[in-house]
């Protein structure tokens, strides 16, 4: 399990699990988990129109998920929010169709993409994840305060100046920011799991951003080391065990929740 | 003469003779109409994450009755009843409580999917069942799949229309829909069955890309030109048959654009038909807006 080409899993995994963790706390706070859906599987049309003209994956998928971050944006300024995101991510994948129809060699590329390949990472994919994922961080930590107040009040924030759309187009592109780092290595549904369940289940434990932002992380870490061991053992998808992993977490966290306020 | 002159220029030969075509048509149309009705209440009601999301949970019950060789559909109907019932019984009534039910129930599905997938395509060696549950594919319709769809479809627009009017009111607000003594909960699951009906029978047709573009594209277009409900389900409707109808003629005739025969997918056209009819809606809702300010200022 520790041989030296599960060096690179194990690092990447780690990697990703740190950046999901610290967004994922804002994902959940924001309550955009459709944007956090969306934007990763959109990106995926990148992807495919990136092998169609022969550019590199992750081009593709850095491309796409930043136009999707800015069209939800923009067409959110005027309608519902998860109707911007549902037309965004729709329109994406209607592109990813026509790119897929083009092309003939891309069938077993789709598998990867979707359900991610983290026992398959590359070394030289490592390098590129970490700087992303560094730059994610330092993005959370500059926008931390105007972005943790117009998530918890919105018209607090507006009222101290902080606009709502602005923080909401930077948060976006943070998200896509780590589409981009991540789906190459755990693919898209590995990425949602991880945003949305150890941070939906952090937050039932604790009311301190910091602390739950914390624990956030280390849930994560958790489900995503453990899926990786229980993978290698059973030779069963990943996918499935981050998934699995973190319901049952949400699960122990709404349930934890009620015993305290019952109490 | 001159309506089939230009019928001909604009439609390819064969177009309405094509067996394969006729069937799109009919199940195109019919999940158009049920996602428009279904679809303007998962506008107002905010739910269309959880209306998109079923599309991609039903993966996970088709999977499952492909792996047990059982009609596709009733594991996505099956899937998608449970995934609903859970989202409503998880769900915090606040909206961004939704949101994260909505996003755990989705990411537990699609670990699930992924589990059965694989199970699939090791069992059959089949890497085309992957793409087929994902994907769906208008033109691979069977027509003796047309009378389970029509009995689908009734009972999704019929679940919306029995709970119409406190459905109506409890999505323009909760508050007083309660204080009139509506169970909030029943509206919710009621709801949720007709939605979760619908998504399936749209998904597994037209597959799930359209499922979605249909279920939110021609109701927010609808919701943009009305804000009446009743001539919004209408328009919604009409929008969506016509989205579809229109996506599948460009996709037929887009064999004959090059030289290589390679046709466009179905998806892709009905998509962008959706899109650009929902911007138009704004430009003109936007025109209408900016004509009507002066007259408000005079009043004031």
């Amino acid at each position: 399990m520790f041989s030296p080409f599960m060096i690179n899993a194990w690092e990447a995994s780690t990697i990703v699990a740190v950046v999901a963790g610290v967004v994922g706390f804002f994902t959940v706070l924001r309550g955009s988990s459709f944007a956090a859906h969306a934007l990763p599987n959109g990106a995926f049309a990148g992807a495919a129109g990136a092998s169609l003209v022969g550019a590199s994956t992750i081009l593709g998928l850095g491309v796409f998920s930043l136009l999707g971050a800015i069209g939800i944006a923009s067409l959110g300024r005027r309608a519902r929010h998860d109707v911007a995101t549902a037309l965004a991510i729709v329109v994406m994948l209607g592109l990813g169709s026509l790119f897929l129809s083009m092309t003939t060699e891309y069938a077993p590329e789709i598998f990867s993409l979707l359900f991610g390949e983290v026992l398959g990472v590359a070394s030289n994919e490592l390098a590129p994840t970490a700087a992303i994922g560094v730059v994610c961080l330092t993005a959370i930590a500059v926008l931390y305060r105007p972005l943790l107040l117009s998530s918890a009040v919105p018209d607090l924030a507006e009222s101290r100046g902080i606009k709502g759309v602005r923080i909401e187009l930077a948060f976006l592109l943070v998200i896509a920011l780590v589409t981009t780092m991540a789906v190459p290595v755990v693919g898209t549904l590995l990425i949602f799991s991880l945003l949305i369940g150890p941070a939906a289940a952090a937050r039932s434990f604790t009311n301190k951003p910091l602390t739950a932002m914390g624990l956030s992380v280390v849930f994560a870490l958790v489900t995503v080391w453990s899926a990786i061991a229980l993978s290698y053992t059973s030779e069963l998808p990943i996918g499935f065990f981050v998934g699995a992993i973190g319901a049952v977490g949400y699960a122990i966290g709404r349930g934890w929740a009620a015993r305290r306020r019952l109490a | 003469m001159i309506v089939a002159g230009i019928g001909s220029a604009v439609i390819e030969p064969g177009f309405f003779s094509s067996a394969p075509v006729q069937v799109a048509l009919v199940i195109g149309a019919i999940a158009a109409v049920v996602s428009g009705v279904v679809g303007i209440f998962t506008v107002v009601r905010g739910q269309s994450f959880a209306g998109h999301s079923l599309a991609d949970i039903g993966t996970a019950g088709g999977s499952a009755a492909f792996l047990v060789g059982i009609n596709p559909l009733y594991g996505f109907v099956a899937m998608n009843l449970v995934a609903g019932g859970v989202m409503e019984l998880i769900g915090i009534r606040r909206p961004r409580g939704r949101d994260v039910a909505t996003g755990i129930v989705l990411g537990a599905a699609l670990g699930l999917a992924a589990l059965l997938l694989y199970l699939d395509t090791t069992s059959t060696s089949t890497t085309g069942a992957t793409i087929n549950v994902l994907f769906g594919s208008i033109f691979t319709l069977n027509s003796s799949m047309v009378p389970v769809i029509v009995v689908l479809s009734v009972l999704a627009i019929g679940v919306t229309l029995v709970l119409y009017r406190p459905l109506l009111l409890s999505s323009l607000s909760a508050d007083l829909a309660a204080a009139r003594g509506v169970s909030l909960r029943f509206v919710g699951i009621g709801f949720l069955v007709a939605l979760a009906l619908a998504v399936s029978l749209s998904a597994i047709t037209i597959g799930a890309i359209l499922s979605t573009a249909l279920l939110i594209g021609p109701a927010a277009t609808a919701l943009r030109l009305t804000k009446r409900t009743g001539s919004a389900i209408l328009a919604a409707a009409a929008i969506g048959v016509g989205a579809t109808w229109l996506g599948i003629l460009l996709s037929y005739d887009s064999y004959y654009w090059t030289s290589s025969h390679r046709g466009w997918p179905v998806s892709f056209f009905v998509v962008m038909v959706v899109f650009v009819s929902y911007l138009a809606a704004g430009l003109f809702t936007g025109r209408r807006a900016t004509a009507r300010r002066p007259l408000e200022r005079g009043v004031r």
